[in-house]
């Protein structure tokens, strides 16, 4: 599997730019998948969401729901789409460092 | 703005889709090389899932690679795995030899309607399974070749069977037409069999069934996430209806079983139908439990193997037996019902140790269940409502002008046709049909079903998609039709895209949260807010609509 340089270390990232060791993530590297969904700088509102994504999947496993992202970060779905363009799933589930869901979703 | 990518619905313009060539292609189809061009192949299973379930040949590779690491005498595998199937699956054998190439099957696609591609005409999509049965296993095969159809297998014809049998979502409308009655699903099954013997997955279905091995769903839910999901549900249901209610998990000695496809624990729109069973349940005080070891109706083993599927589907009867339920009552799902109707009573049974499923509302004993001991959440709500069990009033959903989707699986699979519309006319004042060739058995696939429904394929599902698209679109325009209801949760991710694509302003929905929706539930509050916490027209004040939580059903 490819391998692309972010936050100075060599992670492995699947086909669609998601990395495969959750344990490889940290601040640099979030900074840098960042990038490629189109966000040039992480603001605090964008760290709000994605740390918020980090300690769900830390503790769970898995994606909240985007329903419940919205409720607990106070952002509606349109302002998470202005903080990362590509949205919750494959924009700031991607930079949080979660893997790509799959199944009937 | 950000520019769109081949896995995004942007990226493809409708008048370059819509340049359609049914005609032949200039060199024979023999000929003919795969061109993988992104958005319109599926990446392949990754390496750590093949391995979870110890399938062959686990390794990192790319459909792009020439060389695609295949094992060492894999020609000899696939004619051996093909000389077990031929004698293993009788109708495997027939579908092979009795095909006249008559092409009633072959404008019946929905693939080949979108794309115009040849190799999408269900006849030929066989074909490239067949002329390798010709050469190898038939006597005028083996000495005439290529003048009786038959070629020699090469790594070309296993990319090819990649490509084509990962562009058939085994929906079975092409068999509906076919004189023979050839099941071109069951053709396509067995290509994904034998590519999977050389350990040719696609990571969109192999992932979900390692998910599924492991922690009982596709999503690789866990326990606690499971009731944290559900919690969650239940505030927002509080929130809209002002009832509390409870979530059984794992509760032993209840009387029912439910399960419905993981999707619907974390997708919109599918999680407003997991909240309607929930709010259902807890008004018509119906006992029963959720799972979180048998926690999905869906089966992607369907999509992968004989043995995948059992592998995943044995679970729901072991978990009956240990929580000693009566009875199974299952969701709006596509794909699990053609298990449930058609393999689960051969590979996992007999569930002797259930009782022949009976409402405990209405007392109606489902005698077509009496083997599987498996029923539809419609036949069941249909059943209630017969018997004025159900407290509706439709007017409710008065905003609403819907249509109704036929899934695959549960109309072709099981035949369930009647009881869905009876559940909708119930419950919305304004229902209106598509055209009859795009419904009921002829129904049109929604492009993304047999694990075809991922992203990276996007350009093959808007072009699936276009059939049932062009229908939605049809009564949007005739009928102001503005939403779309489905029972299969691959339905309502993928149609989403497609209805966005071909009828935009058209949503999709869930059947039972047409109904929650509008049903009268003892000691409500005054409902303003539907299910997804929208404000129903006519019901709120002025100044209340500002403020609600927006979440579009595309994620």
């Amino acid at each position: 599997m490819e391998k692309k340089e972010f936050g100075g270390k060599l992670i492995e990232i699947d086909e669609d730019g998601f990395i495969q060791d959750p344990d490889a993530w940290d601040q640099g590297v979030a900074e840098d998948l960042a990038k490629t969904e189109g966000v040039d700088a992480m603001t605090e509102e964008h760290w709000k969401v994605v740390n918020y994504l980090r300690e769900y999947y830390l503790e769970y496993n898995m994606a909240p729901m985007i329903r419940k992202l919205c409720k607990q970060t106070g952002f509606k779905l349109k302002e998470i789409y202005d903080l990362f363009p590509s949205g919750p799933a494959k924009g700031a589930c991607k930079v949080a460092g979660l893997p790509k869901p799959t199944g009937c979703v | 703005m950000k520019k769109p990518k081949p896995d995004e619905m942007e990226y493809y313009q409708q008048e370059d889709l819509l340049k359609l060539d049914w005609g032949p292609r200039k060199t024979s189809w023999m000929d003919t090389a795969v061109d993988f061009r992104p958005g319109t192949y599926i990446y392949p299973g990754k390496a750590k899932n093949l391995r979870v379930l110890d399938l062959p040949n686990p390794r990192d590779w790319a459909v792009t690679d020439d060389d695609w690491q295949l094992p060492e005498g894999w020609k000899q595998i696939v004619l051996e795995g093909m000389a077990e199937r031929l004698s293993k699956y009788r109708s495997f054998k027939v579908f092979m030899d009795i095909c006249v190439r008559c092409g009633a099957c072959a404008d019946k696609c929905h693939f080949f309607i979108g794309s115009g591609d040849p190799k999408n005409m269900p006849v030929l999509r066989a074909e490239l399974l067949r002329s390798i049965y010709r050469k190898d296993f038939t006597a005028l095969g083996k000495v005439f070749g290529k003048l009786a159809g038959g070629r020699e297998l090469t790594p070309d014809v296993i990319k090819e069977w990649f490509y084509y049998f990962f562009q058939c979502t085994e929906c079975r409308r092409c068999s509906v037409f076919c004189p023979y009655g050839i099941d071109t699903a069951e053709i396509t099954m067995m290509g994904r069999e034998l590519l999977g013997l050389l350990g040719l997955y696609v990571n969109w279905v192999i992932e979900p069934v390692a998910n599924c091995y492991r922690f009982g769903n596709h999503l690789g839910i866990q326990p606690h996430g499971l009731k944290d999901t559900l919690e969650f549900m239940a505030e927002d249901i509080e929130e809209a209806t002002g009832i509390q209610i409870d979530i059984p998990i794992n509760k032993k000695g209840a009387e029912i079983l439910f399960f419905t496809p993981s999707g619907d624990f974390v997708a919109a729109p599918g999680i407003y139908t997991c909240m309607a069973y929930m709010l259902l349940f807890h008004e018509l005080g119906i006992d029963y439990t959720w799972s979180t070891y048998a926690s999905d109706g869906g089966n992607f083993g369907l999509f992968t193997s004989h043995e995948a599927l059992k592998r995943l589907n044995s679970k729901i009867y072991a978990e009956a037996k240990r929580l000693g339920v009566k009875w199974i009552l299952g969701g709006e799902c596509g794909h699990m019902w053609r298990v449930i109707n058609q393999y689960m009573d051969t590979v996992s049974g007999p569930a002797d140790f259930l009782e022949v499923p009976r409402s405990p509302l209405t007392g109606t004993v489902f005698e077509h269940a009496r083997s599987t001991k498996v029923v539809h959440i419609m036949e069941f709500l249909a059943d209630a409502i017969r018997h004025g069990k159900l407290n509706l009033d439709p007017s409710r959903n008065d905003h609403i002008r819907v249509t109704f989707h036929d899934s695959c699986n549960t109309a072709r699979g099981m035949g369930i046709l009647e009881e869905p519309r009876y559940v909708i006319r119930n419950a919305c004042n304004h229902f209106y049909e598509m055209p009859e060739n795009t419904i009921r058995e002829q129904t049109f696939c929604c492009g993304g079903g047999a694990g075809l429904g991922t992203d990276e394929n996007m350009e093959m599902r808007l072009r699936g998609g276009l059939p049932r698209g062009s229908a939605v679109r049809h009564v949007q325009e005739h009928h102001g039709v503005n939403q779309l209801a489905a029972m299969c949760a691959i339905d309502r991710a993928t149609l989403v895209t497609v209805c966005d694509y071909w009828a935009p302003g058209v949503q999709v929905t869930g059947i039972s949260e047409l109904v929650a929706n509008a049903m009268i539930f003892k000691g409500e509050k005054r409902r303003t807010h539907d299910l997804r916490l929208e404000p129903i027209p006519g019901m709120t004040e002025v100044g209340e609509e500002s403020e609600t939580v927006e979440v579009a059903a595309n994620e």
